[in-house]
Protein backbone atom coordinates (compact mmCIF):
# COMPACT_ATOMS: atom_id res chain seq x y z
CA UNK A 1 0.00 0.00 0.00
CA UNK A 2 2.70 2.36 1.13
CA UNK A 3 4.96 1.14 -1.61
CA UNK A 4 2.32 1.73 -4.23
CA UNK A 5 1.76 5.27 -3.02
CA UNK A 6 5.50 5.93 -3.06
CA UNK A 7 5.94 4.79 -6.62
CA UNK A 8 2.93 6.85 -7.64
CA UNK A 9 4.53 9.89 -6.04
CA UNK A 10 7.80 9.23 -7.84
CA UNK A 11 5.89 8.83 -11.08
CA UNK A 12 4.20 12.20 -10.55
CA UNK A 13 7.57 13.78 -9.80
CA UNK A 14 9.09 12.29 -12.90
CA UNK A 15 6.10 13.46 -14.95
CA UNK A 16 6.47 16.92 -13.50
CA UNK A 17 10.15 17.13 -14.44
CA UNK A 18 9.46 15.80 -17.95
CA UNK A 19 6.67 18.34 -18.30
CA UNK A 20 8.97 21.06 -17.09
CA UNK A 21 11.72 20.21 -19.58
CA UNK A 22 9.07 19.91 -22.31
CA UNK A 23 7.78 23.33 -21.39
CA UNK A 24 11.31 24.72 -21.49
CA UNK A 25 11.91 23.15 -24.91
CA UNK A 26 8.61 24.58 -26.13
CA UNK A 27 9.57 28.04 -24.95
CA UNK A 28 12.96 27.83 -26.69
CA UNK A 29 11.32 26.64 -29.92
CA UNK A 30 8.83 29.50 -29.88
CA UNK A 31 11.53 32.02 -29.15
CA UNK A 32 13.56 30.54 -31.99
CA UNK A 33 10.65 31.05 -34.39
CA UNK A 34 10.24 34.68 -33.39
CA UNK A 35 13.93 35.43 -33.25
CA UNK A 36 14.77 36.14 -36.93
CA UNK A 37 12.15 38.89 -37.23
CA UNK A 38 12.96 40.37 -33.83
CA UNK A 39 16.68 40.32 -34.65
CA UNK A 40 16.10 42.02 -38.00
CA UNK A 41 14.20 44.82 -36.29
CA UNK A 42 16.80 45.10 -33.51
CA UNK A 43 19.70 45.30 -35.95
CA UNK A 44 18.12 47.62 -38.50
CA UNK A 45 16.09 49.90 -36.24
CA UNK A 46 17.42 49.77 -32.68
CA UNK A 47 21.16 49.27 -33.08
CA UNK A 48 21.78 52.23 -35.45
CA UNK A 49 19.54 54.51 -33.39
CA UNK A 50 21.40 53.64 -30.17
CA UNK A 51 24.71 54.22 -31.89
CA UNK A 52 23.43 57.47 -33.35
CA UNK A 53 22.18 58.60 -29.94
CA UNK A 54 25.61 57.97 -28.44
CA UNK A 55 27.13 60.37 -30.99
CA UNK A 56 25.11 63.22 -29.52
CA UNK A 57 27.16 63.08 -26.31
CA UNK A 58 30.47 63.85 -28.04
CA UNK A 59 31.57 67.29 -29.16
CA UNK A 60 33.47 68.11 -32.37
CA UNK A 61 36.80 67.37 -30.65
CA UNK A 62 35.57 63.87 -29.74
CA UNK A 63 35.31 64.51 -25.99
CA UNK A 64 32.26 63.62 -23.90
CA UNK A 65 30.04 66.67 -23.47
CA UNK A 66 26.51 67.97 -23.57
CA UNK A 67 27.47 70.71 -26.04
CA UNK A 68 25.11 69.42 -28.70
CA UNK A 69 22.15 69.60 -26.35
CA UNK A 70 23.15 73.00 -25.03
CA UNK A 71 23.20 74.26 -28.60
CA UNK A 72 19.66 73.06 -29.24
CA UNK A 73 18.47 75.37 -26.48
CA UNK A 74 20.78 78.27 -27.33
CA UNK A 75 20.63 78.38 -31.11
CA UNK A 76 17.77 80.48 -32.42
CA UNK A 77 17.71 78.34 -35.56
CA UNK A 78 17.07 75.10 -33.68
CA UNK A 79 14.58 76.75 -31.36
CA UNK A 80 12.67 77.97 -34.39
CA UNK A 81 12.72 74.49 -35.86
CA UNK A 82 11.13 73.09 -32.71
CA UNK A 83 8.54 75.85 -32.57
CA UNK A 84 7.59 75.40 -36.24
CA UNK A 85 7.45 71.61 -35.84
CA UNK A 86 5.10 71.85 -32.87
CA UNK A 87 2.95 74.55 -34.48
CA UNK A 88 2.48 72.51 -37.65
CA UNK A 89 1.91 69.22 -35.79
CA UNK A 90 -0.69 70.78 -33.49
CA UNK A 91 -2.44 72.57 -36.38
CA UNK A 92 -2.54 69.37 -38.45
CA UNK A 93 -3.85 67.32 -35.51
CA UNK A 94 -6.58 69.85 -34.66
CA UNK A 95 -7.74 70.14 -38.29
CA UNK A 96 -7.76 66.34 -38.62
CA UNK A 97 -9.98 66.06 -35.52
CA UNK A 98 -12.48 68.61 -36.86
CA UNK A 99 -12.61 66.93 -40.28
CA UNK A 100 -12.36 63.34 -39.09
CA UNK A 101 -14.76 63.25 -36.15
CA UNK A 102 -17.92 64.36 -38.04
CA UNK A 103 -17.05 62.00 -40.91
CA UNK A 104 -16.59 59.01 -38.59
CA UNK A 105 -19.76 59.84 -36.66
CA UNK A 106 -21.77 60.10 -39.87
CA UNK A 107 -20.29 56.84 -41.21
CA UNK A 108 -20.91 55.02 -37.93
CA UNK A 109 -24.64 55.79 -38.16
CA UNK A 110 -24.98 54.51 -41.74
CA UNK A 111 -25.89 50.89 -42.55
CA UNK A 112 -22.84 48.56 -42.58
CA UNK A 113 -22.75 48.05 -46.35
CA UNK A 114 -23.02 51.75 -47.23
CA UNK A 115 -20.40 52.68 -44.65
CA UNK A 116 -18.04 49.95 -45.91
CA UNK A 117 -18.44 51.26 -49.46
CA UNK A 118 -17.76 54.85 -48.40
CA UNK A 119 -14.70 53.73 -46.44
CA UNK A 120 -13.08 53.05 -49.82
CA UNK A 121 -12.78 56.85 -50.08
CA UNK A 122 -10.58 56.70 -47.00
CA UNK A 123 -8.68 53.52 -47.83
CA UNK A 124 -7.63 54.42 -51.38
CA UNK A 125 -5.74 57.55 -50.25
CA UNK A 126 -4.39 55.61 -47.27
CA UNK A 127 -2.87 53.01 -49.59
CA UNK A 128 -1.65 55.52 -52.15
CA UNK A 129 1.98 56.64 -51.98
CA UNK A 130 2.65 59.78 -49.95
CA UNK A 131 4.76 61.07 -52.85
CA UNK A 132 1.90 60.71 -55.32
CA UNK A 133 -0.48 62.64 -53.07
CA UNK A 134 2.10 65.33 -52.33
CA UNK A 135 2.67 65.72 -56.07
CA UNK A 136 -1.07 66.12 -56.62
CA UNK A 137 -1.19 68.91 -54.03
CA UNK A 138 1.83 70.61 -55.61
CA UNK A 139 -0.09 70.74 -58.88
CA UNK A 140 -3.41 71.77 -57.30
CA UNK A 141 -1.91 74.52 -55.15
CA UNK A 142 0.49 76.04 -57.66
CA UNK A 143 0.07 79.67 -58.77
CA UNK A 144 -1.89 78.82 -61.91
CA UNK A 145 -3.36 75.67 -60.35
CA UNK A 146 -7.00 74.67 -60.35
CA UNK A 147 -7.72 76.06 -56.86
CA UNK A 148 -6.37 79.51 -57.63
CA UNK A 149 -8.00 79.68 -61.05
CA UNK A 150 -11.42 78.60 -59.79
CA UNK A 151 -11.29 81.03 -56.87
CA UNK A 152 -10.39 83.78 -59.34
CA UNK A 153 -13.13 82.92 -61.82
CA UNK A 154 -15.61 82.91 -58.92
CA UNK A 155 -14.40 86.39 -58.08
CA UNK A 156 -13.37 85.45 -54.54
CA UNK A 157 -9.82 86.66 -55.10
CA UNK A 158 -8.19 89.00 -57.62
CA UNK A 159 -4.60 87.82 -57.41
CA UNK A 160 -3.58 84.16 -57.20
CA UNK A 161 -2.88 83.12 -53.60
CA UNK A 162 0.50 81.76 -52.61
CA UNK A 163 -0.66 78.30 -51.56
CA UNK A 164 2.29 76.01 -52.26
CA UNK A 165 5.93 76.35 -51.19
CA UNK A 166 4.97 77.72 -47.78
CA UNK A 167 3.39 76.88 -44.44
CA UNK A 168 -0.19 76.79 -45.80
CA UNK A 169 0.75 74.24 -48.46
CA UNK A 170 2.61 72.07 -45.96
CA UNK A 171 -0.34 72.01 -43.59
CA UNK A 172 -2.92 71.26 -46.31
CA UNK A 173 -0.80 68.42 -47.68
CA UNK A 174 -0.06 66.99 -44.26
CA UNK A 175 -3.72 67.04 -43.20
CA UNK A 176 -4.54 65.04 -46.34
CA UNK A 177 -1.86 62.44 -45.55
CA UNK A 178 -2.62 62.21 -41.81
CA UNK A 179 -6.43 62.20 -41.85
CA UNK A 180 -6.80 58.42 -42.49
CA UNK A 181 -4.59 57.75 -39.45
CA UNK A 182 -7.15 59.59 -37.32
CA UNK A 183 -10.18 58.12 -39.06
CA UNK A 184 -9.25 54.42 -38.91
CA UNK A 185 -8.91 53.97 -35.10
CA UNK A 186 -11.73 56.45 -34.40
CA UNK A 187 -14.16 54.78 -36.81
CA UNK A 188 -13.31 51.32 -35.43
CA UNK A 189 -14.08 52.54 -31.91
CA UNK A 190 -17.36 54.22 -32.94
CA UNK A 191 -18.51 51.07 -34.73
CA UNK A 192 -18.04 49.08 -31.53
CA UNK A 193 -20.16 51.51 -29.45
CA UNK A 194 -23.50 50.02 -28.47
CA UNK A 195 -25.98 52.54 -29.91
CA UNK A 196 -28.74 51.13 -27.69
CA UNK A 197 -27.12 53.12 -24.87
CA UNK A 198 -27.68 56.36 -26.80
CA UNK A 199 -31.25 55.33 -27.54
CA UNK A 200 -31.76 54.51 -23.86
CA UNK A 201 -30.52 57.97 -22.88
CA UNK A 202 -33.00 59.57 -25.29
CA UNK A 203 -35.74 57.28 -24.05
CA UNK A 204 -35.03 58.39 -20.50
CA UNK A 205 -35.58 62.01 -21.46
CA UNK A 206 -32.23 63.27 -22.72
CA UNK A 207 -32.19 65.50 -25.80
CA UNK A 208 -30.42 63.92 -28.83
CA UNK A 209 -27.60 66.44 -28.47
CA UNK A 210 -27.32 65.78 -24.76
CA UNK A 211 -27.22 62.03 -25.40
CA UNK A 212 -24.47 62.54 -27.96
CA UNK A 213 -22.26 64.62 -25.66
CA UNK A 214 -22.88 62.66 -22.47
CA UNK A 215 -23.11 59.10 -23.79
CA UNK A 216 -21.68 58.67 -27.28
CA UNK A 217 -18.81 61.16 -27.22
CA UNK A 218 -17.18 59.86 -23.99
CA UNK A 219 -17.30 56.32 -25.36
CA UNK A 220 -15.60 57.42 -28.59
CA UNK A 221 -12.73 59.10 -26.71
CA UNK A 222 -10.31 56.13 -26.63
CA UNK A 223 -10.40 55.90 -30.44
CA UNK A 224 -10.16 59.66 -30.83
CA UNK A 225 -7.21 59.74 -28.48
CA UNK A 226 -5.42 56.93 -30.35
CA UNK A 227 -5.93 58.81 -33.61
CA UNK A 228 -4.70 62.09 -32.15
CA UNK A 229 -1.52 60.52 -30.76
CA UNK A 230 -0.86 58.69 -34.02
CA UNK A 231 -1.31 61.84 -36.14
CA UNK A 232 0.76 63.93 -33.73
CA UNK A 233 3.70 61.49 -33.57
CA UNK A 234 3.76 61.00 -37.33
CA UNK A 235 3.56 64.78 -37.90
CA UNK A 236 6.45 65.51 -35.52
CA UNK A 237 8.80 63.32 -37.56
CA UNK A 238 7.28 63.91 -41.01
CA UNK A 239 9.71 64.54 -43.82
CA UNK A 240 8.39 64.16 -47.37
CA UNK A 241 5.38 66.48 -47.59
CA UNK A 242 6.80 69.54 -45.76
CA UNK A 243 10.07 69.12 -47.67
CA UNK A 244 8.23 69.33 -51.02
CA UNK A 245 5.22 71.54 -50.24
CA UNK A 246 7.21 73.81 -47.91
CA UNK A 247 9.52 74.69 -50.79
CA UNK A 248 12.50 75.15 -48.45
CA UNK A 249 10.68 77.85 -46.46
CA UNK A 250 9.32 75.42 -43.89
CA UNK A 251 11.96 73.54 -41.90
CA UNK A 252 10.55 70.88 -39.63
CA UNK A 253 12.61 68.71 -37.32
CA UNK A 254 13.03 65.82 -39.74
CA UNK A 255 14.31 68.09 -42.53
CA UNK A 256 16.66 69.84 -40.10
CA UNK A 257 18.11 66.47 -39.07
CA UNK A 258 18.54 65.42 -42.70
CA UNK A 259 20.17 68.67 -43.81
CA UNK A 260 22.42 68.81 -40.72
CA UNK A 261 23.88 65.51 -41.90
CA UNK A 262 23.82 65.68 -45.68
CA UNK A 263 24.71 69.38 -46.01
CA UNK A 264 26.76 70.15 -42.88
CA UNK A 265 27.94 66.62 -41.93
CA UNK A 266 27.39 67.57 -38.31
CA UNK A 267 26.50 64.17 -36.87
CA UNK A 268 26.67 65.29 -33.24
CA UNK A 269 24.11 68.07 -33.68
CA UNK A 270 21.86 65.93 -35.88
CA UNK A 271 21.84 63.05 -33.41
CA UNK A 272 21.02 65.37 -30.50
CA UNK A 273 18.00 66.59 -32.49
CA UNK A 274 17.20 62.95 -33.25
CA UNK A 275 17.33 61.98 -29.56
CA UNK A 276 14.91 64.78 -28.69
CA UNK A 277 12.55 63.71 -31.48
CA UNK A 278 12.78 60.07 -30.34
CA UNK A 279 12.06 60.97 -26.72
CA UNK A 280 9.04 63.04 -27.77
CA UNK A 281 7.71 60.13 -29.84
CA UNK A 282 8.31 57.60 -27.05
CA UNK A 283 6.58 59.84 -24.52
CA UNK A 284 3.53 60.06 -26.76
CA UNK A 285 3.50 56.30 -27.22
CA UNK A 286 3.78 55.74 -23.49
CA UNK A 287 0.82 58.05 -23.01
CA UNK A 288 -1.15 56.27 -25.71
CA UNK A 289 -0.35 52.90 -24.13
CA UNK A 290 -1.65 54.13 -20.76
CA UNK A 291 -4.94 55.38 -22.20
CA UNK A 292 -5.63 53.15 -25.19
CA UNK A 293 -3.38 50.08 -24.91
CA UNK A 294 -1.00 49.20 -27.71
CA UNK A 295 -2.44 45.67 -27.51
CA UNK A 296 -5.50 46.88 -29.40
CA UNK A 297 -3.34 47.33 -32.48
CA UNK A 298 -2.98 43.56 -32.55
CA UNK A 299 -6.69 42.82 -32.49
CA UNK A 300 -9.44 43.48 -34.88
CA UNK B 1 -41.60 68.20 -32.72
CA UNK B 2 -39.02 70.95 -32.45
CA UNK B 3 -36.48 68.32 -31.40
CA UNK B 4 -37.15 66.21 -34.47
CA UNK B 5 -36.57 69.26 -36.68
CA UNK B 6 -33.33 70.03 -34.90
CA UNK B 7 -32.22 66.43 -35.33
CA UNK B 8 -32.92 66.57 -39.06
CA UNK B 9 -30.86 69.73 -39.43
CA UNK B 10 -28.03 68.21 -37.37
CA UNK B 11 -28.15 65.10 -39.55
CA UNK B 12 -28.07 67.18 -42.74
CA UNK B 13 -25.04 69.11 -41.57
CA UNK B 14 -23.30 65.91 -40.61
CA UNK B 15 -23.93 64.44 -44.05
CA UNK B 16 -22.71 67.58 -45.85
CA UNK B 17 -19.50 67.70 -43.81
CA UNK B 18 -18.97 63.94 -44.15
CA UNK B 19 -19.33 64.00 -47.94
CA UNK B 20 -17.08 67.08 -48.21
CA UNK B 21 -14.35 65.34 -46.20
CA UNK B 22 -14.63 62.19 -48.31
CA UNK B 23 -14.18 64.29 -51.46
CA UNK B 24 -11.25 66.11 -49.86
CA UNK B 25 -9.64 62.69 -49.33
CA UNK B 26 -10.33 61.08 -52.69
CA UNK B 27 -10.17 63.88 -55.28
CA UNK B 28 -6.53 64.98 -54.82
CA UNK B 29 -5.55 61.31 -54.76
CA UNK B 30 -7.11 60.60 -58.14
CA UNK B 31 -6.50 63.94 -59.87
CA UNK B 32 -3.14 62.81 -61.26
CA UNK B 33 -4.89 60.20 -63.40
CA UNK B 34 -6.60 62.63 -65.85
CA UNK B 35 -3.49 64.83 -65.75
CA UNK B 36 -1.28 61.97 -66.88
CA UNK B 37 -3.22 61.74 -70.19
CA UNK B 38 -2.75 65.42 -70.99
CA UNK B 39 -1.35 66.33 -74.39
CA UNK B 40 0.09 69.65 -73.26
CA UNK B 41 3.79 70.04 -72.62
CA UNK B 42 3.15 71.55 -69.20
CA UNK B 43 0.93 70.51 -66.30
CA UNK B 44 -2.65 71.56 -66.60
CA UNK B 45 -5.86 70.61 -64.95
CA UNK B 46 -8.36 70.00 -66.36
CA UNK B 47 -6.38 68.74 -69.39
CA UNK B 48 -7.41 70.20 -72.76
CA UNK B 49 -6.10 67.45 -75.03
CA UNK B 50 -5.54 63.73 -74.75
CA UNK B 51 -2.34 61.82 -75.38
CA UNK B 52 -0.12 59.04 -74.13
CA UNK B 53 3.01 61.18 -74.47
CA UNK B 54 3.86 61.13 -70.71
CA UNK B 55 3.52 57.37 -70.63
CA UNK B 56 5.80 57.22 -73.67
CA UNK B 57 8.24 59.51 -71.85
CA UNK B 58 8.14 57.25 -68.77
CA UNK B 59 8.44 53.91 -70.54
CA UNK B 60 11.00 55.31 -72.99
CA UNK B 61 13.37 56.60 -70.33
CA UNK B 62 16.19 54.21 -69.37
CA UNK B 63 16.65 56.02 -66.02
CA UNK B 64 12.99 55.73 -65.02
CA UNK B 65 12.84 52.12 -66.21
CA UNK B 66 15.94 51.17 -64.24
CA UNK B 67 14.51 52.87 -61.13
CA UNK B 68 11.19 51.06 -61.63
CA UNK B 69 13.01 47.77 -61.95
CA UNK B 70 15.00 48.42 -58.73
CA UNK B 71 11.83 49.32 -56.83
CA UNK B 72 9.89 46.29 -58.07
CA UNK B 73 12.71 43.86 -57.32
CA UNK B 74 13.25 45.40 -53.88
CA UNK B 75 9.51 45.23 -53.11
CA UNK B 76 9.25 41.60 -54.26
CA UNK B 77 12.32 40.54 -52.27
CA UNK B 78 11.11 42.44 -49.20
CA UNK B 79 7.75 40.64 -49.46
CA UNK B 80 9.46 37.27 -49.95
CA UNK B 81 11.57 37.73 -46.81
CA UNK B 82 9.24 39.70 -44.51
CA UNK B 83 6.17 37.47 -45.05
CA UNK B 84 7.64 34.15 -43.78
CA UNK B 85 9.77 35.80 -41.06
CA UNK B 86 6.86 37.91 -39.83
CA UNK B 87 4.39 35.01 -39.94
CA UNK B 88 6.73 32.73 -37.95
CA UNK B 89 7.32 35.53 -35.45
CA UNK B 90 3.56 36.06 -35.07
CA UNK B 91 3.07 32.32 -34.50
CA UNK B 92 5.89 32.20 -31.94
CA UNK B 93 4.53 35.22 -30.07
CA UNK B 94 0.96 33.94 -30.22
CA UNK B 95 1.98 30.76 -28.38
CA UNK B 96 4.29 32.48 -25.87
CA UNK B 97 3.43 33.56 -22.35
CA UNK B 98 1.51 36.85 -22.05
CA UNK B 99 4.50 38.69 -20.53
CA UNK B 100 6.87 37.75 -23.37
CA UNK B 101 4.16 38.57 -25.90
CA UNK B 102 3.50 42.02 -24.43
CA UNK B 103 7.14 43.11 -24.42
CA UNK B 104 7.85 41.59 -27.83
CA UNK B 105 4.79 43.33 -29.31
CA UNK B 106 6.03 46.69 -28.06
CA UNK B 107 9.42 46.03 -29.63
CA UNK B 108 8.06 44.71 -32.88
CA UNK B 109 5.82 47.70 -33.68
CA UNK B 110 8.61 50.21 -33.05
CA UNK B 111 9.53 50.50 -36.75
CA UNK B 112 6.04 51.94 -37.38
CA UNK B 113 6.22 54.42 -34.52
CA UNK B 114 9.85 55.57 -34.48
CA UNK B 115 10.16 58.53 -36.89
CA UNK B 116 11.37 57.07 -40.17
CA UNK B 117 13.97 59.83 -40.64
CA UNK B 118 15.80 58.46 -37.56
CA UNK B 119 15.75 54.92 -38.95
CA UNK B 120 16.97 56.29 -42.30
CA UNK B 121 19.88 58.24 -40.83
CA UNK B 122 20.80 55.32 -38.55
CA UNK B 123 20.71 52.77 -41.35
CA UNK B 124 22.66 55.14 -43.60
CA UNK B 125 25.50 55.39 -41.07
CA UNK B 126 25.46 51.64 -40.36
CA UNK B 127 25.58 50.88 -44.08
CA UNK B 128 28.47 53.31 -44.54
CA UNK B 129 30.53 51.00 -42.32
CA UNK B 130 29.30 47.83 -44.04
CA UNK B 131 29.49 49.16 -47.60
CA UNK B 132 25.78 48.53 -48.12
CA UNK B 133 24.77 52.03 -49.24
CA UNK B 134 23.58 52.15 -52.87
CA UNK B 135 23.10 48.36 -52.97
CA UNK B 136 19.91 46.38 -53.54
CA UNK B 137 20.76 44.19 -50.51
CA UNK B 138 20.85 47.28 -48.31
CA UNK B 139 17.46 48.52 -49.54
CA UNK B 140 15.87 45.10 -49.06
CA UNK B 141 17.23 44.67 -45.49
CA UNK B 142 15.97 48.10 -44.41
CA UNK B 143 12.58 47.67 -46.09
CA UNK B 144 12.19 44.21 -44.55
CA UNK B 145 12.55 45.67 -41.05
CA UNK B 146 9.94 48.32 -41.93
CA UNK B 147 7.52 45.78 -43.42
CA UNK B 148 7.80 43.15 -40.64
CA UNK B 149 5.49 44.93 -38.16
CA UNK B 150 2.66 44.98 -40.73
CA UNK B 151 2.99 41.24 -41.37
CA UNK B 152 3.28 40.43 -37.67
CA UNK B 153 0.27 42.56 -36.71
CA UNK B 154 -2.02 41.14 -39.42
CA UNK B 155 -0.99 37.51 -38.87
CA UNK B 156 -1.33 37.82 -35.09
CA UNK B 157 -4.84 39.18 -35.42
CA UNK B 158 -5.60 36.29 -37.79
CA UNK B 159 -4.28 33.79 -35.23
CA UNK B 160 -6.51 35.33 -32.57
CA UNK B 161 -9.56 34.29 -34.56
CA UNK B 162 -8.19 30.79 -35.17
CA UNK B 163 -9.07 27.90 -32.90
CA UNK B 164 -5.62 26.75 -31.82
CA UNK B 165 -7.00 23.43 -30.50
CA UNK B 166 -7.04 22.24 -34.11
CA UNK B 167 -3.27 22.30 -34.25
CA UNK B 168 -3.01 20.68 -30.81
CA UNK B 169 -5.39 17.94 -31.97
CA UNK B 170 -3.24 17.27 -35.03
CA UNK B 171 -0.14 17.06 -32.88
CA UNK B 172 -1.71 14.78 -30.29
CA UNK B 173 -2.69 12.51 -33.19
CA UNK B 174 0.97 12.20 -34.14
CA UNK B 175 1.75 15.10 -36.49
CA UNK B 176 5.01 16.86 -35.80
CA UNK B 177 4.88 20.54 -34.93
CA UNK B 178 6.14 21.55 -38.38
CA UNK B 179 3.58 19.36 -40.18
CA UNK B 180 0.75 20.58 -37.96
CA UNK B 181 1.79 24.18 -38.47
CA UNK B 182 2.07 23.91 -42.25
CA UNK B 183 -0.95 21.70 -42.98
CA UNK B 184 -3.44 22.79 -40.29
CA UNK B 185 -2.62 26.29 -39.07
CA UNK B 186 -1.16 28.03 -42.13
CA UNK B 187 -4.11 27.25 -44.46
CA UNK B 188 -6.51 28.68 -41.87
CA UNK B 189 -4.67 31.97 -41.44
CA UNK B 190 -3.71 32.11 -45.13
CA UNK B 191 -5.80 35.26 -45.62
CA UNK B 192 -4.00 37.18 -42.91
CA UNK B 193 -0.65 36.09 -44.34
CA UNK B 194 -1.69 37.27 -47.82
CA UNK B 195 -2.86 40.61 -46.42
CA UNK B 196 0.46 40.98 -44.61
CA UNK B 197 2.30 40.21 -47.85
CA UNK B 198 0.36 42.91 -49.75
CA UNK B 199 1.14 45.41 -47.00
CA UNK B 200 4.83 44.47 -47.06
CA UNK B 201 4.94 44.96 -50.85
CA UNK B 202 3.28 48.39 -50.72
CA UNK B 203 5.41 49.47 -47.75
CA UNK B 204 8.58 48.78 -49.71
CA UNK B 205 7.34 50.14 -53.04
CA UNK B 206 6.13 53.46 -51.58
CA UNK B 207 8.95 53.99 -49.08
CA UNK B 208 10.70 57.35 -49.64
CA UNK B 209 12.87 58.51 -46.76
CA UNK B 210 15.15 55.48 -46.33
CA UNK B 211 15.42 55.06 -50.09
CA UNK B 212 16.40 58.69 -50.42
CA UNK B 213 19.50 58.19 -48.28
CA UNK B 214 20.35 54.54 -48.82
CA UNK B 215 19.55 53.93 -52.50
CA UNK B 216 21.27 55.62 -55.37
CA UNK B 217 23.45 55.21 -58.43
CA UNK B 218 22.29 52.24 -60.49
CA UNK B 219 20.16 51.15 -57.55
CA UNK B 220 18.12 54.32 -57.11
CA UNK B 221 14.49 53.49 -56.35
CA UNK B 222 11.62 55.10 -58.21
CA UNK B 223 10.55 57.05 -55.11
CA UNK B 224 14.06 58.52 -54.75
CA UNK B 225 14.04 59.67 -58.37
CA UNK B 226 10.53 61.07 -58.04
CA UNK B 227 11.43 62.96 -54.87
CA UNK B 228 14.50 64.53 -56.43
CA UNK B 229 12.64 65.40 -59.61
CA UNK B 230 9.78 67.02 -57.64
CA UNK B 231 12.25 69.20 -55.76
CA UNK B 232 13.30 70.83 -59.02
CA UNK B 233 10.18 71.09 -61.17
CA UNK B 234 6.74 69.67 -61.86
CA UNK B 235 7.56 67.18 -64.60
CA UNK B 236 4.30 65.78 -66.13
CA UNK B 237 6.08 62.40 -66.52
CA UNK B 238 5.57 62.06 -62.74
CA UNK B 239 1.80 62.12 -63.33
CA UNK B 240 2.13 59.03 -65.55
CA UNK B 241 4.36 57.29 -62.98
CA UNK B 242 1.97 58.27 -60.17
CA UNK B 243 -0.95 56.79 -62.08
CA UNK B 244 0.95 53.50 -62.41
CA UNK B 245 1.70 53.54 -58.65
CA UNK B 246 -1.98 54.22 -57.87
CA UNK B 247 -3.00 51.28 -60.06
CA UNK B 248 -0.60 49.02 -58.13
CA UNK B 249 -1.84 50.26 -54.72
CA UNK B 250 -5.51 50.01 -55.65
CA UNK B 251 -4.97 46.52 -57.08
CA UNK B 252 -3.36 45.50 -53.77
CA UNK B 253 -6.21 47.11 -51.83
CA UNK B 254 -8.82 45.29 -53.93
CA UNK B 255 -6.86 42.08 -53.37
CA UNK B 256 -7.00 42.56 -49.61
CA UNK B 257 -10.70 43.46 -49.68
CA UNK B 258 -11.52 40.42 -51.80
CA UNK B 259 -9.58 38.23 -49.39
CA UNK B 260 -11.50 39.69 -46.47
CA UNK B 261 -14.79 39.26 -48.31
CA UNK B 262 -14.09 35.62 -49.16
CA UNK B 263 -13.10 35.01 -45.56
CA UNK B 264 -16.42 36.38 -44.34
CA UNK B 265 -18.30 34.15 -46.76
CA UNK B 266 -16.35 31.11 -45.61
CA UNK B 267 -17.40 31.70 -42.02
Amino acid sequence: MNLAEDSKGAQTLQNASTLKSEEYRERVTLLGLSLPAVLAILIVVFLPIFWLSSLSFYNAAGALSLENYARIFESALYRRTFVVTFQISIAVTVICVFLGYPLCYWLSKLPDRTAAMLMVFVLVPFWTSVLVRTYAWLVLLQRNGVINSSLMSLGVIEEPLQLAHNLTGSIIGMVHIMLPFLILPLYATMRSIDTDLVRAAVGLGSSPRGAFWRVFFPMSLPGLFAGIVLVFILSLGFYVTPALLGGGRVQMLAQRIESTITVYSNWGAASALGVVLLLLALMMIWLMNRVFGLDKLFMR
Amino acid sequence: MEQVGQRKIDGMWLMVVGIAVLFFLILPTLIVIPMSFSGASFLEFPPTSFSFRWYAAYFGSPEWMSATQTSLIAALMTTAIATPLGSLCAYGLHCSTPQIRASAQALVIMPIIVPVILIAVGVFSLYAKLGLNYTLTGIVIAHTALALPFVIVTVMSGLQNYDFDQELAARSLGASRAVALLTITVPQVKFSIQTGAFLAFITSLDEVVISMLVSGGDNATITRRMFNSLRDQLDPTIAAISTCLIVVSVTALIGVQLIGHRKNIDK
